[in-house]
């Protein structure tokens, strides 16, 4: 497959935290979660990398590279962005604030 | 060709919903926005089980083909808009298939589901029945289609264009960063290809850029304009919508979508592979 799996589940069977970078979290307007949210993933030079949906408890998910990294986030709430900087392989949660 | 013979706006969608003779339908790969809710009137495609071959890596043959879209209920003569998630990659896929079996009124939503949805415009969860027709297509218009012995025969002859993320192209990941890296083949892009990710082709809502930012695009890029166009990514959806940019939205006359991309020429022995970032 190619395109955006669903957000709401777990990580997948087999994912390896020692050697992915997994980027997640979740979006969220004063407080209460978005889900439908268009998220996306942009580079250290902000150029974009993927695209995913929010699940309805606003949670999303990418596998990239250590580095940092912006998450955008698009919705009928409003718009809004957060840094994260991925030092090395693990999970790194951040919340994305749409107003 | 303008862009009124392809695209439709989302307003243009909506003032048109339940027209005589226009059909929707939505596409994409896993089809479960459709079923929590789509544009009204609008007919469900899964890409993965109705646009593909269920057993060989292909598209339906040209029975298949008829066969769908007589049990969907499109009939030759409807204009069929076209419209998904994932940035209407599976759409576009959906497009340049329809045109590759002869169905010429054919259209995309620009900005597609993201575009509706951002809009705020209505979603229903209601299924449309549609009478079966008897629908005919055309033998399969090979001069918009590439198989991997001519990307092979092409190299160094005409623009191979790889519409991939810089980090997919240059061989640091195997697949876009939305999915889990557990793929074998081998990584990095076809010698000599350019690297242009889909994405700049797109706004963020979603929406495709305008003609003179998509002409400075691919110009800057080093396409030239002269010489034909195979197109390729990883699976052959992303790599459609470039298609449809380059021949559909500025009138390449030879423009090529190579659906084989790069889970086929990854994994084929003794063909030229470069890796890096482009120059």
């Amino acid at each position: 497959m190619c395109g955006a799996p669903d957000q709401a589940v777990s990580l997948p069977v087999g994912t390896d935290l020692g050697k992915q970078t997994v980027l997640a979290g979740r979006v969220v307007a004063g407080g209460a979660p978005v889900g439908g949210a268009f998220v996306r993933l942009l580079d250290g030079t902000g150029e974009f990398t993927a695209e995913v949906v929010s699940s309805a408890s606003g949670d999303f998910r990418f596998f990239a590279a250590p580095g940092t990294w912006t998450v955008r986030a698009l919705s009928r709430s409003g718009n809004g962005e957060a840094v994260l900087n991925a030092e090395g392989p693990g999970l790194h949660q951040t919340e994305v604030a749409v107003a | 060709m303008s862009r009124e013979d392809v695209l439709v706006s989302t307003d243009w969608a909506e003032k048109n919903l339940g027209a005589e003779g226009v059909v929707f339908v939505e596409v994409d790969e896993d089809t479960t926005a459709y079923d929590g809710g789509h544009i009204p009137g609008a007919v469900k495609f899964s890409w993965t089980t109705e646009l593909t071959d269920p057993v060989r890596r292909d598209v339906l043959s040209k029975e298949d083909f008829e066969a769908v879209l007589s049990a969907k209920g499109i009939s030759n003569d409807d204009l069929v808009v076209l419209y998904g998630g994932n940035n209407n990659w599976f759409a576009a896929y959906a497009y340049w298939e329809f045109k590759l079996y002869g169905h010429e009124n054919v259209k995309l939503i620009d900005g597609g589901r993201k575009k509706w949805e951002l809009d705020g415009r209505t979603l229903t969860t209601e299924v449309p029945e549609r009478k079966a027709t008897s629908y005919t297509a055309k033998d399969a218009d090979l001069s918009i289609r590439a198989f991997r012995d001519e990307v092979v025969a092409s190299i160094g002859v005409k623009n191979l264009v790889d519409v991939r993320s810089p980090d997919e192209y240059s061989g640091k990941i195997f697949a876009p960063a939305h999915l889990p890296q557990e793929v074998s083949q081998r990584r990095g892009h076809v010698k000599g290809a350019i690297n242009v990710p889909w994405s700049k082709a797109a706004n963020e809502d979603g929406t495709f850029r305008s003609d003179e930012e998509l002409t400075a695009l691919y110009g800057e890029a080093g396409l030239d304009g002269k010489k034909a166009v195979i197109a390729y990514c990883r699976i052959g959806e992303r790599s459609s919508h470039t298609w449809f940019v380059l021949r559909e939205l500025l009138g390449h006359k030879d423009v090529k979508n190579y659906d084989g991309s790069w889970v086929e020429y990854g994994s084929l022995v003794g063909v030229p592979i470069e890796l890096g970032a482009s120059a």
